[in-house]
């Protein structure tokens, strides 16, 4: 995975002056992989330290290394608490996203979908009317209706915003797939929803896959709408539990820094483990966080 | 999407078919069973409030009880009395500037360094693209301590004897705007890298051999190569960040809130503060309908200049 043996082979094989000018991009972009990590890297160094080092060395390496930093992060954050909220969050968006959007693509993919053009459309516009459009109307009827303040009720927003994303890279999955299987088990008279658990799900896993890891991340690091739709402490998330936690202890930054890793850690994790299958989900959503 | 469904032919006619037997249900209905649940989830959290929205843009309402209708009042406090409201479209439009130039530069100068390089590639994409899933909540809350005067990157500067940058940057008017921006764009630009970097991907390596023939340098390859061949995701992007820009909420809000004194407020952070914070439900809904209208423009202009033939 390192550059380095890169600036020294390549030389030889392209040729001088295309190797000369390749050290070039080298040195340029190992500057902005300082600038990418250099931040990151600090956070780590910082959460080790104690507050006293801190304040003589804000930026350095660590004197020595106080583990402790974590367990007690983890006790003043209610990390137990907050990580259970994001991850039911994560889990009930992403079932209702793969079930209900799952479904939606496989009509609109194998169904004939009578009027699927205009349910296209419909996802289309859906897809880019503007959080700050509907937010205001929302979050009053939601209270009206007792979903605000309640895990469900913020997932189930989670579900109709993520929903066009999911339905359409579904789909194009889906519609690669032969139709010989369904046809088959048509035959042998399986029902529809059958042969979408059954045949079509599991031949589009890869769609699944990709939608599921974009829309955890995307409801894990979500802020706006879990900011104003969960103000009871006992429900915040991870992340607005830690937007209130640094305001509370912006002073301690060995703590809030300790409890920022232990926040990214799950997501750095899958990041690398699945970062082709990421990456190409991501870019292909467009999405902004 | 197909049109010959051989499926069809294999309905069973029975003399006694029940309706959930028949063809026709099996044809329309089913499918739409398939596509009511989601359509009915976002219809009553995008669509419904969303057109609910324009009517409450005329209203006095508070969020709770009877909606008081006042025609048009609240675009004219908008648009005519609303000092903060004209702050915050003016923020909005700076931020367009920034981020039509800043990420867009470092993304296309990464881009095309990177696309060249075989060995090492993925390391790059990798490390340039993992700020990008980070939390807004800890990549502000990182900067906010780098950017500390005191103790931050600025103050270890001066310390080397390079001053001017142990500055209070986000508690400054006049600076907090960009400084939030630079936040924003630590995280964003790699993602718009990797981006430019899978279009340029797929540019035909003849057409750079063929530049090169005609005695072409670097600077040459990439202005008459490189970016026309990533044409449509440039502009693709070039519209998605002007919709972004007026919709931006998340750094203002974590790092000031609007602050100091109004100076970083945009748009997002007016609806939440008017709609949660000061009650204000109807005037909310005026400023988030505004918002949306300006999006709407944008999309028009885009859509006006392709029909004129420019290609984009």
């Amino acid at each position: 995975m390192s550059a380095n043996p890169a600036t020294e082979r390549t030389p030889k094989r392209i040729g001088r002056r295309r190797g000369v000018s390749l050290l070039l991009n080298h040195s340029v972009l190992l500057l902005l992989v300082a600038f990418a990590l250099g931040p990151m890297v600090i956070l780590v160094f910082n959460s080790l330290k104690t507050q006293a080092e801190l304040g003589r060395n804000p930026l350095g390496f660590p004197e020595s290394f106080v583990w402790q930093n974590f367990p007690d992060a983890w006790e003043i954050g209610r990390f137990s608490a907050t990580m259970g909220n994001s991850g039911l969050l994560v889990l009930m968006t992403v079932s209702g996203v793969l079930l209900l959007g799952g479904m939606a693509a496989y009509s609109l993919a194998k169904l004939d979908l009578p009027g699927s053009g205009l349910v296209m459309l419909y996802l289309l516009v859906g897809a880019s009317v503007p959080l700050q459009l509907f937010l205001v109307p929302l979050f009053f009827l939601w209270n009206r209706l007792g979903l605000t303040n309640s895990l469900p009720g913020l997932a189930l927003i989670y579900i109709a915003t993520n929903a066009p994303f999911a339905i359409f890279l579904l789909r194009s999955y889906m519609v690669q797939l032969p139709r010989d299987f369904e046809d088959a088990a048509r035959v042998d008279g399986a029902g529809e929803f059958r042969i979408f658990t059954g045949i079509v799900a599991p031949l589009a896993w890869p769609g699944f896959l990709t939608v599921g890891l974009v829309v955890s991340l995307a409801v894990w690091n979500e802020f706006l709408l879990a900011t104003v739709f969960l103000t009871d402490q006992k429900l915040f998330t991870v992340v607005t539990s830690y937007y209130n936690f640094t305001a509370q202890f912006s002073r301690n930054w060995a703590l809030t820094s300790a409890g920022a890793l232990m926040m990214i850690f799950p997501i750095i994790a899958t990041f690398l483990l699945l970062q082709r299958r990421f990456i190409e989900g991501l870019t292909q959503g467009g999405l902004k966080g | 999407m197909s049109a010959a469904n051989p499926r069809l032919d294999l309905t069973v006619t029975h003399p006694k078919v029940r309706f959930w037997q028949t063809l026709f249900f099996r044809r329309k209905i089913v499918p739409w069973l398939f596509v009511l649940p989601i359509l009915l989830i976002n219809v009553s959290v995008v669509l419904g409030p969303a057109i609910s929205s324009v009517y409450y843009s005329m209203t006095e309402w508070s969020g709770v009880g009877e909606a008081r209708f006042i025609g048009l009042d609240n675009f004219r406090r908008l648009l005519l009395e609303d000092r903060s409201f004209r702050v915050a479209f003016r923020n909005n439009l700076l931020w367009l500037g920034i981020f039509l130039t800043l990420p867009m530069a470092m993304a296309l100068t990464a881009a095309s360094l990177l696309a060249p390089i075989k060995r090492g590639a993925l390391f790059y994409r990798l490390t340039l693209f993992l700020p990008y899933v980070l939390p807004s909540v800890i990549t502000a809350s990182i900067w906010r301590n780098l950017m500390h005067p005191d103790r931050g990157v600025g103050a270890q500067l001066s310390e080397w004897g390079i001053s001017g940058f142990d500055r209070a940057f986000l508690g400054d008017p006049k600076t907090v705007l960009p400084a939030i921006a630079f936040v924003d764009n630590w995280h964003w630009w790699g993602f718009l890298m990797v981006l430019f970097l899978a279009s340029m991907q797929n540019i035909s390596q003849d057409l750079y051999e063929a530049a090169r023939l005609d005695g072409a340098n670097r600077w040459q390859e990439f202005r008459d190569v490189t970016i026309p061949g990533i044409r449509p995701t440039l502009v693709f992007m070039v519209l998605m960040t002007a919709i972004w820009s007026f919709l931006t909420f998340d750094y203002v809000w974590i790092l000031t809130q609007g602050g100091p004194a109004g100076s970083s407020e945009v748009l997002a952070s007016l609806v939440v503060k008017n709609a949660i914070q000061r009650f204000e439900a109807g005037y909310a809904s005026a400023i988030g309908l505004t918002m949306s209208v300006f999006v709407g423009i944008i999309i028009s202009i885009f859509v006006l200049l392709r029909r004129r033939g420019w290609e984009i």
